[in-house]
């Protein structure tokens, strides 16, 4: 069954009160789309051009209000939804995932117990030119790091689209809308950058799962997803743990191992 | 009245050099890294081919993205102010849109309305436009449906139009002459049959924007606003890129020894945009803000300074992580009932 | 004197272990470079990375860390969740091309008043041989019209 077809069948059978998916947007995008009424559902579409990671819209309340909601997700999109459960900012009667596997057919995931089972089954690597960029850092040396992040970020504006189309940045208040004290410097001088970015990254260490919205927000296309990627793939190779594998919190950041390995501490 | 010339192509050459020998810097649309931005540019080699429109718009130039307003140093017993001088260095905007012209006219509105932008003004005094008419457009384009156009010429000194040799010249102001003046040799008489409409991209008029204006205040209460806000993040990336967009925070930076006033743009769309020192919040939906974001720009603009806030670049349209095409929300109020 | 470059050290240390090092080092006599400046927490699990941050951006030109051995912890587990937190935090400094030189972590106990001296004297002469940080100091004024 297709994507219309299934968000036809739930919305009639009042399965769930509203499909978020997606739609044909301006100039061929694909945008997010909530649909309510099933006679709407022939406006979904699901191609490789859907690549927003709808389950940020789990969390907020205009969408919340629509009632049960059923998201058409990639892996990522799973692996979001779990990471909320675990961190007990959705609950699993709220939510049905709808998988969509590459010939366009879905599977409905109602449980956290039948999402874990599926991503178990699903290769998700993180994209070709990803990949190859991060190599690509990885073996400069530390001062041609630092002139690709300065370039890179000097063109940042403080937008914080990469933080709103974030699943996991959830906060009502983010750290950087606190002023008592004034911690990270809003202004998008070279400092106020780094800062923001550095926190955003640590305050995903461990949460992120790799949807690479923030990179896609990004309006003057700076390449942000390689931060919370990078880590990401740190804290796995460190400590084993990974977000969005289960709906049991796992935080690689609140636990520790007596026995965990470093290099540099003297 | 416009005086009408023709430039070839091979004369931009020297007119920007006349004009880095006369002291200016060239702001012009450049393909860095794979993004079409305004930067500094030395000759018109470095501009851009192929750039319909920037990411972000032209309004940099004059309301940076942080600016410092004042800065200190602290000693015992006294307090020394760094006033950085109001004085802008001479810049030329090489290449942008009929619309990001426009939007200077809108900046103004604001930035002298009651008091005088002293930073502002230092900038604009500095600046001369030679805008570039546009020959294609897209779906985010609606110029023509706020009182523009793809060869308008407001807020423009000389505006450009591409040919088959060359370029049509539009002479429009002082400053426009100004530059002529640097290099008059370069600036042959246009063509009898020079036909400028017929040169420029097909915008067609979208909606009525006059009725629009007119009807807002009844759709205050409109559902309308939620549902064309569900999908909305709440980022500030359609203000940031929009060339009337004028909201600015001031942040204060320092320490024992000394420290500086710094002004950052900031928007509207932001959840604790409107947040009191109280606690209440008379915006705490994103329906509300995305409301006022119309509102502002489409209602407010016109009853206090008789203009608009849009001038219709699509550039919102464009940045938005998902896709809030403003045209079409336009469009769509204009044909709401309620 | 000559103009050497003195390099500024900010130390952020645990209560318990190596600020009591610390005061063994003087109580001890045992002179080490007056480069440092000690910060007491009650616990490294009590640093936030961004503390770190901070250091850089106010115009240190390297840090030191330090607190209880694993297992030692005054409260049992806050070295271990530090221990976590640094390795993240260093990995992603490394990345962004922050020089993780010039950051020293460290485990010294409060009865290694030797080691104290040994480390800010070895971390002064290496930081001097660095030079100052200025690539970091200069990010503030980086944008600003």
């Amino acid at each position: 069954m297709d994507v219309n077809e299934k968000a036809k069948q739930l919305l009639e059978a009042g399965t769930v009160q509203a499909v978020a998916g997606f739609q044909t947007g301006t100039r061929g995008v694909r945008r997010p789309v909530f649909l309510r009424r099933a006679e709407d559902t022939g406006r979904m579409v699901f191609d490789p051009g859907c690549r927003q990671n709808l389950a940020q819209y789990a969390t907020r309340t205009p969408v919340k209000r629509l009632g049960r909601l059923a998201l058409t997700l990639r892996p990522s999109g799973i692996r979001a939804l779990l990471q909320l459960m675990a961190e007990r900012q959705i609950q699993e009667p709220d939510v049905l995932a709808l998988a969509v596997d590459p010939d366009g057919q879905v599977t409905e995931l109602a449980t956290a117990e039948a999402m874990e089972a599926h991503l178990a089954l699903t290769a998700d690597p993180i994209p070709a030119e990803d990949q190859a960029l991060m190599d690509r850092l990885d073996r400069m040396t530390r001062a041609e790091r630092w002139a690709f992040w300065r370039n890179e970020l000097s063109r940042c504006i403080k937008c914080y689209a990469c933080r709103s189309s974030c699943p996991m940045c959830y906060c009502g208040q983010c750290t950087m809308d606190c002023n008592r004290p004034q911690w990270v410097p809003p202004p998008s001088h070279g400092l106020g950058n780094l800062e923001y970015h550095m926190v955003r990254a640590m305050h995903l260490a461990g949460r992120c799962v790799r949807c690479g919205d923030c990179g896609r927000a990004c309006p003057v296309g700076i390449p942000i997803h390689l931060l919370t990627f990078h880590t990401e793939a740190a804290v796995q190779a460190q400590f084993g743990q990974r977000a969005g594998a289960s709906a049991k919190l796992d935080y690689a950041l609140s636990t520790f191992r007596p026995d965990d390995q470093e290099t540099f501490i003297r | 009245m416009a005086n009408l010339y023709q430039l070839s192509s091979t004369s931009l050459d020297a007119l920007f050099a006349a004009l880095r020998a006369d002291g200016r810097r060239i702001l012009a649309p450049t393909d860095r890294d794979g993004h079409s931005e305004l930067n500094p540019v030395q000759t018109p080699a470095d501009v851009a081919r192929d750039c319909m429109q920037t990411t972000l718009s032209a309004k940099g130039a004059v309301f940076p993205k942080v600016e410092q307003l004042l800065g200190y140093r602290l000693a015992p017993g006294q307090v020394q102010l760094a006033d950085p001088e109001r004085r802008a260095e001479p810049t030329v905007l090489f290449g942008i849109r009929p619309c990001e012209a426009a939007g200077f006219q809108a900046l103004d509105a604001v930035f002298n309305w009651d008091t005088r932008d002293a930073f502002f003004n230092a900038r604009m005094a500095n600046l001369a436009v030679i805008a570039m008419s546009c020959t294609r457009s897209d779906e985010a384009c609606f110029c023509t449906s706020v009182g523009g156009g793809p060869g308008a010429t407001g807020g423009s000194d000389i505006l450009l139009t591409p040919t088959a040799g060359g370029y049509l010249a539009e002479v429009l102001s002082d400053r426009g002459r100004a530059i002529q003046a640097l290099a008059p040799e370069l600036f042959s008489p246009a063509p009898a049959d020079a036909h400028k409409a017929d040169l420029l991209a097909q915008v067609p008029v979208a909606f009525d924007q006059p009725a629009l204006t007119a009807k807002l205040p009844a759709l205050f209460d409109s559902p309308l606003w939620e549902e064309q806000s569900l999908r909305c993040l709440g980022c500030g990336a359609c203000a940031f890129v929009c060339p009337t967009c004028v909201c600015f925070d001031i942040q204060e930076e320092g320490d024992k020894q000394g420290g500086r006033r710094l002004r950052t743009w900031d928007a509207c769309g932001f959840s604790q945009f409107t947040l009191h020192a109280s606690g209440h919040n008379p915006r705490p939906t994103q329906a509300a803000r995305w409301r006022q974001r119309v509102y502002h720009k489409f209602s407010i603009y016109p009853d206090r300074y008789g203009q608009l806030g849009c001038v219709g670049c699509g550039k919102c349209t464009r940045a938005c992580p998902v896709d809030m095409n403003l045209r079409e929300h336009l469009l769509q109020a204009s044909q709401a009932q309620r | 004197m000559t103009d050497m470059f003195e390099p500024k050290i900010t130390a952020f240390v645990c209560n318990w272990c190596t600020y009591a090092g610390a005061d063994l080092t003087g109580t001890s006599r045992i002179k080490y470079p007056s480069n440092v400046r000690v910060l007491r927490l009650p616990c490294t699990g009590r640093i936030d990375f961004m503390l770190l941050a901070k250091a850089f951006a106010r115009g240190a030109d390297g840090i030191i860390i330090s607190g209880c051995h694993p297992n030692d912890c005054h409260y049992t587990s806050g070295n271990y969740h530090a221990r976590r937190r640094w390795m993240v935090y260093r990995n992603l400094m490394d990345f962004m091309g922050i020089d993780t030189a010039r950051i020293t972590f460290s485990w010294v106990s409060a009865a290694e008043g030797a080691k104290w001296a040994e480390l800010v004297s070895e971390v002064t002469t290496s930081l001097r041989a660095m030079g100052p940080y200025t690539e970091y100091q200069e990010l503030a004024l980086a944008g600003v019209e």
